[in-house]
C-alpha cells in the first residue's frame, strides 16, 4: 500500500516542478543571470520552510507516521568532491536547464528529447562509479 | 480554482517543495532524486562489476515510486492543469535568447531549438542533450546530490558540505551560461 503513497507523494512534486516553471529551461537559463526572482523565491522559500520543518522535528522529537524516529544522518565531512562535483552538475544544470527532478517531469509532459538526458544522466552516473577510487573526494 | 491553471507564484511553489520533503520525512524517508539515477544502474546489472552500484536496489523502491509519480504528475500538469505554456521570463532575458537564436523566448515552456522532436535528427543537440545528461549524471554523485538532496535537503539541516556543493552548482552554471553559451549557440 505504502507505494501508492509515494506514488502520490512523486505526483505532488512533478505536478508543482511543472507548474512553478523549475522545469522550464527558459526559468533556469534566467536564473543563472540574474534577471529574475522566481528561482530564488521558489528555493528560498522552501528552503526558509524547510529549515523550519527540520528544526521543529528535532526540537519536540516529532515522530514519523509509522512511530520511527526521524533521523538527520550528517553529510561526510570534504570538501573537493561538493565543490568539483557541485560545478561538474552546475554545468550540465544550466546547458539541459533541468536537475534530476524535472528531468522526468519533462518526460511526463511528453518532451522526448529529455529521454537523451535522462539516458545519458544515468551513463554519467555509472561513470563515476567506476571511476570513484581514483577521484579526489 | 483558476489559479491552478495559472503559473504558481513562487512562494506557494516553495511551499509545495517543502511539503513534499515533509511528507518523505514523515514515511521515514529522505527527498533526493539523483540517488535513483544510481539505483537504475544497478537495476541495469552495474552491481556485478563495481563495488559503487553493489547494495539491494529493492530498499529503493520507495524512490522509484516517487519517480513514477513525478512523471506521471509532469502528464497530469501538462495536460489538464494548464491553460499556457508561455513562460513569462524577463524582457532582459528574451532579448539575449533571441540575439543566440531562441526565438521562441517568451511565448513557450522549453525551447524547440533544444526539446522539438525534430531535434532526433539534429547531431548538434543530441550530443548537447548527451553530455548535458553525462555532466548532471556524474556530478550529482560526485558531489553527493543534486538540487534536492542537497539545495533542500541538506541546507534545511545546515549542513556546510550542501552549501559547498550549492556553491559549486552555481559556479558551474554561471561559467554555462556567460562563457560557454555564447560559444555553443
Amino acid at each position: 500500500m505504502r507505494v501508492f503513497i509515494y506514488l502520490g507523494i512523486g505526483i505532488l512534486f512533478g505536478i508543482t516542478m511543472f507548474k512553478s516553471e523549475a522545469a522550464s529551461w527558459f526559468r533556469i537559463y534566467e536564473m543563472f543571470r540574474f534577471e529574475a526572482f522566481h528561482m530564488y523565491g521558489i528555493i528560498g522559500s522552501a528552503l526558509a520552510i524547510g529549515i523550519i520543518i527540520v528544526q521543529v522535528i528535532k526540537k519536540y522529537n516529532i515522530k514519523s507516521f509509522y512511530g520511527a524516529k526521524i533521523l538527520f544522518s550528517p553529510k561526510e565531512k570534504s570538501f573537493t568532491r561538493y565543490l568539483l562535483g557541485g560545478i561538474i552538475f552546475g554545468l550540465g544544470w544550466a546547458l539541459v536547464g533541468a536537475c534530476p527532478g524535472p528531468m522526468f517531469v519533462l518526460i511526463g509532459a511528453g518532451f522526448s528529447p529529455i529521454l537523451i538526458t535522462v539516458a545519458f544522466a544515468v551513463l554519467g552516473t555509472y561513470l563515476y562509479g567506476v571511476l570513484k577510487n581514483k577521484l579526489p573526494h | 480554482m483558476n489559479w491552478i491553471y495559472e503559473p504558481w507564484t513562487w512562494y506557494f511553489s516553495g511551499l509545495m517543495i517543502a511539503f513534499v520533503m515533509f511528507l518523505l520525512l514523515m514515511m521515514g524517508k529522505k527527498f533526493g532524486m539523483s540517488s535513483n539515477l544510481r539505483t537504475l544502474c544497478t537495476m541495469c546489472g552495474a552491481d556485478k562489476k563495481t563495488d559503487f552500484f553493489q547494495f539491494d536496489w529493492r530498499e529503493q523502491r520507495w524512490n522509484l515510486a516517487v519517480v513514477l509519480g513525478t512523471i506521471i504528475g509532469g502528464f497530469i500538469a501538462s495536460k489538464f492543469l494548464t491553460n499556457t505554456t508561455a513562460v513569462q521570463i524577463s524582457q532582459e532575458t528574451i532579448v539575449h535568447l533571441k540575439a543566440l537564436g531562441f526565438q521562441d523566448a517568451g511565448t513557450a515552456y522549453l525551447p524547440t531549438k533544444m526539446f522539438d522532436t525534430t531535434v532526433f535528427y539534429d547531431f548538434k543537440t543530441i550530443v548537447l542533450l548527451a553530455i548535458g545528461g553525462l555532466l548532471i549524471g556524474f556530478g550529482s554523485r560526485y558531489a553527493g546530490g543534486c538540487t534536492s538532496g542537497h539545495a533542500i535537503s541538506g541546507l534545511s539541516n545546515f549542513q556546510l558540505p550542501s552549501l559547498v556543493a550549492v556553491v559549486g552548482f552555481f559556479i558551474g552554471g554561471l561559467v554555462m551560461v556567460h562563457f560557454l553559451f555564447p560559444l555553443i549557440f
